[in-house]
């Protein structure tokens, strides 16, 4: 295993973040804190409980959520396509490195930073809604299981993107929409019968739901099956960046 | 070839689009040399580089760095290579020094602050070591380079065009840096445009053409083997023909009869050209003036491409 090569991807792709610290840390806990404004303190106080919890409480782990899916696959995305645009790669495709170092020193970074992240977000919430978090481990897990996850898929969309374009096309149209279908804003127990069964192949809702209930002891589903579900697709993206680096796809002619 | 750092057996490169880059291409480079591949643009020299280097995908054939295969054992292969691309690519954003520290730790090898400043000061970098890439001119992004391709101490470099936009300075400086190398121990391999470069600073030459090594020899037994001088005579009256006395000797009328050029081979004892001007005086054929040239390793270079199809 080449340590220092983990060590040293790790610490520029965090330098990266540390010098856009604006952008990459003070931007979206201040977007998030607007929600929680907004729909917590403001809208939520006027609105009925989702089961047995406040609505601007309730919101907290949807919210943290979608920053930690946005912001890992932004992250680790445009980490790995950087190099790609300016020309650098090659140092990466000639250093020796295996598939497995690079992913760890990339996804570790853009996890790492998701996971800053949501503990700021968390923390920022609390100045604006109650909140107690039932189980604190497994919020750290899925915290972090998440963030891994997405940052994975991240790098696969800087992998195979070959534009800035294309770069923002699954995060907006893809993620975006899944995230707010997800159950971010409300329990799928809410919708038409038929929505609830369509919902459940939304792989989102498995991770608001289990991360819901780290919070609240309540969720839409299952929380073994969440955490299967995210394990599964954990999995699903080791295997196709196995596959990218093995098979040298967009990275070697 | 006794004792070959890089060892390219059989190598052969076909893109996804069908165009063959390298065919079939044999290469033995000594340790410790300074090996210069030329060749025209487009002929394979950097697609070669790349597949040592592990960033192109070699179609057939195997490649030995250091003793290890590239693909098999491409950790220990690669942790010898050093490679300084062609194209301008840096870090923008980043600093010197935090670029140059990236790079030693990607190809594995522990922090070493005396080692990266020590280079760093070679290439004139040290006291731009916290400026950001962005910020230097085209000459010294090639040193950051240099410096990057040099962090991770490497036994093999190669030097895919360091000269391209670089100043006679930059370019003095850099040559001098490479002769350094050369005598700690690294074996330099690098393509060039500046072919009198190549002539000044290479042990052995390998030209490439078409994908195809068309010739590796010794630089200066290539020059013997491939070169030639000739005498050129500023005549005082110019000749319509060559005369029938003069038969014998390789000669050739240029600048409409005014000059008459004599090509000999420098390397036997007799060169024949005492002979010649004996025999230019009983013709009465005058010169005012005489010079001598021989060829230079472009023009060796030229003829060898030009000649092929």
């Amino acid at each position: 295993m080449n340590v220092y090569a983990i060590r040293a991807i790790y610490r520029f792709e965090m330098a990266r973040t540390f010098r856009t610290l604006m952008q990459s840390i003070a931007a979206p806990v201040l977007s998030t804190a607007l929600y929680f404004v907004v729909f917590g303190a403001a809208i939520g106080g006027r609105m009925g409980k989702v089961d047995g919890v406040g609505y601007g409480s309730f919101i907290v782990p949807g919210l943290i959520m979608l920053s930690i899916l946005t912001e890992s696959v932004s992250n680790a995305s445009f980490g790995i396509y950087l190099p790609k645009w300016s020309g650098t790669i090659f140092e990466l495709l000639s250093a020796p490195v295996s598939y497995v170092e690079v992913l760890i020193g990339y996804v570790g970074a853009a996890a790492t930073k998701s996971v800053m992240l949501g503990v700021l977000i968390l923390a920022t919430a609390r100045l604006f809604v109650p909140y107690e978090v039932l189980h604190p481990l497994w919020m750290v897990a899925f915290l972090v299981l998440t963030a891994v996850t997405f940052s994975m898929l991240g790098f696969i969309i800087g992998l195979w993107a070959g534009s800035f374009e294309q770069l923002q096309v699954v995060p907006l149209m893809v993620l975006t929409p899944l995230t707010f279908l997800g159950g971010a804003f409300y329990s799928i127990g809410m919708l038409p019968p038929l929505w609830q069964k369509i919902t459940l192949f939304n792989p989102v809702v498995y991770l608001i739901s289990g991360f819901r209930w780290s919070f609240f002891g309540t969720a839409d589903v299952n929380v073994v099956v969440s955490a299967g579900a995210t394990l599964a697709f954990l999995a699903l993206s080791v295997a196709v960046v196995a596959v990218i680096f093995r098979t040298g796809y967009k990275l070697k002619n | 070839m006794s004792n070959p750092v890089v060892q390219v057996t059989g190598l052969r490169k076909t893109y996804a689009g069908g165009l063959t880059a390298l065919d079939s291409i044999d290469l033995d480079i000594e340790r410790g040399e300074i090996f210069a591949l030329l060749g025209p643009n487009g002929a394979g020299k950097t697609t070669l580089i790349n597949i040592i280097c592990g960033i192109v995908t070699a179609s057939a054939g195997s490649v030995l760095a250091a003793g290890h295969d590239i693909v098999r054992e491409f950790r220990a292969a690669r942790r010898e290579i050093g490679l300084v691309p062609q194209e301008l690519h840096t870090d923008t954003f980043e600093s010197v020094l935090a670029t140059v520290t990236y790079s030693r730790g990607l190809f594995g090898r522990a922090p070493d602050e005396r080692h990266c400043e020590r280079i760093l000061r070679e290439l004139s970098l040290w006291e731009r070591r916290d400026a950001k890439i962005m910020t230097l001119s085209g000459g010294m992004k090639r040193r950051v380079l240099i410096a990057k391709a040099l962090a991770h101490e490497p036994s093999i470099l190669f030097l895919d065009e360091p000269s391209a936009g670089v100043d006679v300075e930059l370019r003095r400086d850099m040559w001098q840096q490479v002769r350094r190398l050369r005598e700690g121990g690294v074996t330099i391999i690098l393509t060039t445009h500046y072919i009198e470069e190549a002539e000044q600073m290479a042990d052995r030459v390998g030209v490439i053409h078409k994908g195809r090594l068309i010739v590796v020899e010794e630089k200066t037994l290539l020059m013997r083997k491939l070169g030639k001088r000739q005498l050129t005579l500023h005549l005082q009256q110019p000749l319509t023909v060559i005369p029938a006395g003069l038969a014998e000797y390789p000669l050739e009328l240029t600048d409409q009869g005014a000059t008459l050029v004599f090509t000999f081979d420098a390397h036997t004892r007799e060169t024949g050209i005492a002979p010649l001007l004996k025999r230019l005086g009983e013709l009465g054929i005058e010169f005012r003036d005489l010079h001598s040239s021989e060829s230079s390793l472009e023009d060796i270079f030229v003829g060898l491409v030009s000649e092929r199809p």
